[in-house]
C-alpha cells in the first residue's frame, strides 16, 4: 500500500462506528499497558533507585511531574491536531476527540504544578516563582479551563467545535512556550530541559543531565503516561460519540413524535 | 518496606498522594460517565426501535 494509500485509511476512522468498533478492540491493551508500565516505573524509581547527591529523595518527585508537564503539553499538540483537522475537513470525531482530550490535559497540567509546587519548596525555598515556565504552565493551566467551559457554553455543537478550535490555535503559543520557555528566556529557577535532550541522553554534550540511574524507570513511567492519555483518549472519545448520537436520537424522537 | 526518605518525607509522599488521587479520580470519572452514557444511548435506541 502506498503512503497516500494509507493515508487515505486514516481517514476511514472519521467513521463514528468504525472508530468505535476499533477502539473497542485495542482499549485492553492500552489499559493493561500504561498499567503496567506506570505501576513498573514508580516502583522502580521509588524504591529500587538511589537518592540524588544535591536533591535527596525528592529526586523520586521526578517520575510524576515530568511525564505529566510531558502530557500536559503533548495533550494540548494533540487537540491542535484535531482541531485543525475539524476545522479543514469538518470531521465530527477530530472535534470529540479534542473535547474528550482536554480534561487529561486538565488534570496532567495541575499534576505538574502541584508536584512542581511541592517539590520547588525544599529546593528552592519557594512554592510559587512568576518563573518562565511555571508561569506560562499556570497560563496553559487557564487556557486548558476556559476550551472546557467554551465547550460547555454553546449549545450548537459545531459551533462550540468552530470557537473552541480557534482557541484551541490561539492556546498552542502557551504550549510551545511551556516547554522553550527556559530557553526562550534564560532566566528564573526552573531548570532547563535535561531528560528529552538527545545530547543528554547519549552524553555528547556537557550540560547537566539526567543520570541513567534515574532516565531508565522515569522512561518507563514516561511510556505508561503516554499509553495511558491513549486509552483515555480513545475511550472518552468513544463516550463522547455516544453522547452525541443520543442528542441526534432525541432531536429525531422529537420532530417524529 | 517504605524506603527512608530523610528529611523529605512528607514532600516525596503527598507528591505521590496527590499525583495517584488526581489520575485515579480522572480514570473513575471517565468510566462512570462512559458507563451511564451507554447505558442511556442502549435505552434510546431500544425505545426508538420499539415505536418504529
Amino acid at each position: 500500500m502506498s503512503i497516500a494509500a494509507k493515508a487515505n485509511a486514516l481517514w476511514e476512522y472519521a467513521n463514528p462506528r468504525k472508530f468505535l468498533a476499533t477502539s473497542e478492540r485495542v482499549l485492553p491493551f492500552f489499559w493493561i499497558t500504561s498499567m503496567f508500565c506506570i505501576a513498573l516505573g514508580l516502583v522502580w524509581g521509588f524504591f529500587f533507585t538511589p537518592d540524588d547527591y544535591k536533591q535527596g529523595s525528592t529526586v523520586k518527585i521526578i517520575y510524576l511531574h515530568v511525564p505529566a508537564a510531558l502530557m500536559a503539553i503533548n495533550c494540548w499538540l494533540m487537540m491542535l491536531v484535531t482541531s485543525l483537522i475539524w476545522l479543514v475537513r469538518r470531521h465530527h470525531v477530530s472535534a470529540l476527540a479534542a473535547r474528550a482530550a482536554a480534561p487529561i490535559g486538565i488534570v496532567m497540567t495541575l499534576i505538574a504544578l502541584v508536584t512542581g509546587a511541592i517539590w520547588g519548596q525544599p529546593m528552592w525555598g519557594t512554592w510559587w516563582a512568576w518563573d518562565p515556565r511555571l508561569t506560562s504552565f499556570l497560563i496553559l493551566f487557564l487556557f486548558y479551563l476556559g476550551y472546557v467551559a467554551l465547550w460547555e457554553a454553546i449549545e450548537d455543537p459545531d459551533t462550540a467545535a468552530d470557537l473552541t478550535s480557534v482557541l484551541c490555535l490561539v492556546g498552542s503559543v502557551f504550549a510551545i512556550l511551556s516547554r522553550y520557555a527556559v530557553n526562550f528566556w534564560n532566566q528564573g529557577l526552573h531548570q532547563g530541559a535535561s531528560v528529552l535532550r538527545a545530547g543528554a541522553v547519549t552524553g555528547t554534550d556537557t550540560e547537566e543531565k539526567v543520570s541513567n540511574i534515574f532516565f531508565y524507570p522515569l522512561l518507563v513511567c514516561i511510556i505508561g503516561f503516554v499509553l495511558l492519555f491513549v486509552a483515555l483518549v480513545l475511550y472518552r472519545t468513544g463516550t463522547e460519540i455516544r453522547a452525541r448520537r443520543i442528542k441526534a436520537l432525541l432531536a429525531r424522537e422529537r420532530v417524529g413524535g | 518496606m517504605i524506603p527512608d526518605l530523610g528529611k523529605y518525607t512528607d514532600t516525596v509522599l503527598t507528591s505521590y498522594a496527590a499525583s495517584i488521587v488526581l489520575l485515579a479520580a480522572l480514570i473513575v470519572f471517565s468510566v462512570l460517565r462512559g458507563r451511564k452514557v451507554r447505558a442511556e444511548m442502549e435505552k434510546v435506541e431500544q425505545r426508538m426501535t420499539r415505536n418504529g
